[in-house]
């Protein structure tokens, strides 16, 4: 059984039939990609997985648990964790207390502070920061934040919406780095979503391609990393 | 640049009239003539009239103008702006605004206004000309007034810095003690009847005082003192925080818990002193400001903490009050004590809280805000209405409210006494209410339900994927923000004895939001320096509580213009403002 099943999942916005029967797994201590292009269903999908937006057929299953009856805070108590798309920093908040946003759903104090310090040192530059206003990082630090918080609620899947969006070639370089730093290093699940494709399937291990709402193609990232359908349409070859 | 010089003289004419519409302003509010019966300085050696707070006021606002002008023109150095000589600014500035209040005394004196302005008495033209009537002599002496003044007020601002916080400080106090005369001196013949030892603080009095204002003698010695003051305490608080330093670090840290615990303990015996020392008319101003402060730390969880805009705070302040009036009164045969009532208040304002929040809660910003503005309103048109009037009395409300406390010992031997006709003791449950309140939100704050709150405030969506329970966190922060109005209510209640719908107006919720405002958004020691500073200083000024509103809405402007944090900033919006300056790469 995989740790995250999305299983055959219809998602509407009113009546737009935004995701038609997307299955997607996930396996403990894996990094997982989905792929694609603009409006293809890549948020929704993790909108539907975070309980923000309730499939009307299908179901999301977290070790076999059927979600559709949880609400979307408690979700990520049990430890779907997402870190949202333009990385949602608290403007004026210190970076500490970003980060203790994050583990608000917890209530062990001496894990609380283990983590705080396991995220500094994953993330030294935001160690020096700490007691700046969140809103005044870079953007490159602002996403090492957003998923510092993340990591601050202890995932059993943390899940990515487009980390490299607006950052300079060389800082989305630093953050896939650190991405797969953070699955080797500490064995944290991830379900990366982005458009950079690329990047993208070389730190994942598995990757799903996504087109208008259904999943296109799917397989182990090496070999769609140079699936020619693949390289034609996401990776400009 | 000659050009951009005639610029800034330019601007520095338009400060002065901007300056001297807002005096005509004041001036055309009846202000002036409300004023006129302060007496501030007391005449040299005994003749002659007392200088009263209108022309204290007049003189003094154009002496202001020329200040700041100057400040700015005097401002540091650089190359790219060339600066106008700073006396040369502010004597422009202070010639026209006198030219503003020369040309309305021109109008005035050929036109009658008071068809259209009530208060463009003959008084006004007499006053504004400064004595010099409709004659050539009333057009030139406003002018020639602001032209010395405004140099005068340059002059101040060009001194050094050593000297100046000190002169500035002085000055202040010389018109604030004058404006006090009556509080003070009622309150020094309270104590001396009251107690012998206060012949000492009599004589001084007696000393800074003439009949009507303060005596020039005083005014010199209240300035000395100031001067000596700001020039000596700073570098003897060098010296000694030099000496702390030395000192190894686990002394460090002792001594200044040491000195922390001294000095609450202090303020906390000055505080159960204050009733009996000052007497039953500042003890009862304390009452007030107390029941504001307790609303002002509960309406700040709310607005301040968790960002829920609620225009409706007094209907739970309303519902604790008539909660405790209906129960204890005897009108109503349920006959309970205050103690027993309190509960049931608190609970009943928690339940309001609560069945108000659920439904309106799932709105956000301008909704929520327009929802809580209408509740308020039912709350009091619900006192007033015939269908609870068996309850709740109508609009003639409940009388015969019992007191909370009862002290049967009146005198008490060294510290004084309380008057027996007025329930003195009900500052006591006020002081122990704010300083649960105050214990209450400092340790929310800092918990993991004030970090979601702040979260909320910022980004209801971040929130949210934090896995933070949206509704139920800002019901919490409603109920507890209720539970504070409720029991400020049932205190209320409880001290006046009486009350009507008529108390549980719109304009408490404005108070108490602007309270918060000018102390600082979410900070905690805001409120209690935005409470004193809008409730206490009308309450003892009474001259000034006609105005309250215009100064209300001056104060805002002011703040939101040159201060938006806040008297008493949090450390976010300090660090926002602090972090402006040097922004990360």
């Amino acid at each position: 059984m995989a740790l995250l099943e999305v299983d055959n999942v219809h998602s509407y916005y009113g009546n737009i039939h935004a995701l038609k029967g997307v299955t997607v797994s996930v396996e403990a201590g894996e990094v997982v990609t989905l792929i694609g292009a603009n409006g293809a269903g890549k948020s929704t999908t993790l909108k539907t997985i975070s309980g923000l937006i309730r499939p009307r057929e299908g179901a999301v299953r977290l070790e076999g648990d059927d979600l559709s009856s949880v609400p979307a805070h408690a979700i990520v108590a049990r430890g779907l964790v997402q870190v949202p798309e333009g990385r949602g920093i608290l403007g004026r908040l210190s970076v500490q207390e970003n980060l203790e946003v994050g583990a608000f759903t917890r209530n062990d104090k001496p894990g609380i502070a283990e983590d705080l310090e396991m995220v500094y040192t994953t993330f030294p530059r935001l160690r020096e920061r700490r007691r700046q206003a969140g809103g005044t990082l870079s953007g490159g630090e602002q996403q090492m934040l957003a998923i510092g918080r993340g990591l601050m609620a202890r995932p059993r899947v943390l899940l990515l919406d487009e980390p490299s969006m607006g950052l300079a070639p060389i800082l989305v370089e630093e953050i896939f780095a650190i991405i797969q730093r953070l699955n080797r290093d500490q064995a944290t699940t991830i379900l990366l979503v982005e458009q950079n494709a690329k990047a993208a399937l070389e730190v994942a291990h598995r990757g799903y391609v996504l087109e208008t709402g259904s999943i296109h193609l799917q397989g182990p990232a090496r070999q769609l990393l140079h699936d020619p359908r693949v390289m034609q349409a996401y990776l400009g070859a | 640049m000659p050009r951009s010089i005639q610029g800034r003289l330019g601007a520095a004419a338009a400060s002065g009239v901007y300056g001297g519409l807002a005096l005509l302003l004041a001036a055309l509010v009846g202000m002036f003539e409300q004023f006129a019966k302060r007496p501030i300085l007391a005449p040299l050696a005994g003749r002659g009239e007392p200088v009263t707070l209108d022309l204290v006021l007049l003189l003094g606002g154009l002496l202001v103008i020329g200040y700041l002008v100057a400040r700015r023109s005097a401002g540091p150095d650089s190359i790219a702006v060339a600066k106008p000589v700073p006396e040369l600014a502010a004597g422009l500035a202070g010639a026209a605004a006198g030219l503003v209040l020369a040309l309305y005394v021109l109008t005035a004196s050929r036109i009658d206004l008071t068809g259209i302005l009530i208060n463009a008495k003959p008084f006004l033209v007499d006053f504004l000309s400064l004595g010099g009537g409709a004659g050539p002599a009333g057009l030139a002496r406003p002018v020639l007034a602001g032209l010395l003044l405004a140099l005068a007020g340059a002059g101040l601002a060009l001194l050094p810095d050593r000297w100046r916080p000190g002169v500035n400080r002085g000055l202040m106090a010389v018109v604030l003690l004058g404006t006090l005369q009556s509080v003070l001196t009622r309150q020094v013949d309270w104590v001396t009847q009251s107690r012998r030892a206060g012949g000492l603080v009599a004589a001084v009095v007696d000393w800074v005082y003439a009949n009507k204002g303060v005596a020039p003698r005083g005014v010199l010695a209240i300035l000395a003192l100031a001067l000596a003051l700001s020039v000596g305490v700073r570098p003897l608080r060098a010296g000694l925080e030099r000496r702390f330093r030395r000192l190894p670090a686990d002394q460090q840290v002792r001594s200044a818990r040491l000195l922390r615990g001294l000095r609450v303990t202090l303020l906390l015996c000055l505080l159960m002193w204050l009733p009996l020392g000052l007497g039953t008319y500042p003890s009862d101003v304390m009452d007030t400001v107390g029941i504001y402060i307790l609303m002002g730390l509960g309406l700040n969880i709310v607005v301040g903490f968790a960002g829920l805009l609620d225009l409706g705070y007094v209907a739970f302040y309303a519902i604790g009050a008539y909660t405790v009036a209906v129960l204890t009164s005897p009108a109503s045969g349920i006959g309970l004590g205050f103690w027993a009532a309190l509960p049931v208040a608190l609970l009943v304002s928690i339940g309001f809280g609560i069945v108000l929040g659920i439904p309106v809660l799932k709105t956000h910003g301008d909704y929520l805000a327009i929802i809580t503005l209408g509740f308020g309103e039912i709350i009091r048109i619900l006192a007033i209405s015939d269908a609870l009037k068996p309850w709740l009395g109508g609009a003639r409300g409940i009388q015969l409210i019992p007191a909370a406390l009862r002290i049967p010992l009146r005198r008490f031997p060294l510290v004084g006494t309380m008057d027996p006709q007025l329930q003195q003791e009900m500052y006591y449950p006020i002081l122990a209410a704010v300083g649960l309140a105050l214990y209450l939100a400092w340790r929310l704050r800092g918990s993991r339900y004030g970090r979601a709150w702040m979260a909320l405030r910022e980004d209801e969506e971040v929130a949210e994927a934090m896995g933070i329970n949206l509704v139920g966190t800002k019901l919490f922060a409603f109920a507890t923000g209720a539970t504070m109005a409720g029991l400020g209510g049932a205190l209320f209640a409880s001290k006046v004895q009486t009350i009507f719908p008529a108390s549980f107006n719109l304009l408490i919720s404005i108070n108490i939001l602007v309270l918060i405002i000018v102390g600082g958004m979410g900070s905690i020691p805001g409120v209690f320096v935005g409470a004193l500073a809008l409730v206490a200083l009308p309450e003892l000024l009474r001259e000034f509580s006609d105005f309250r509103l215009l100064l209300y809405g001056v104060v805002l402007v002011i703040m939101m213009l040159n201060r938006p944090e806040g008297l008493w900033p949090t450390a976010i919006a300090r660090r926002e403002l602090s972090s402006k300056e040097a922004p990360s790469a």
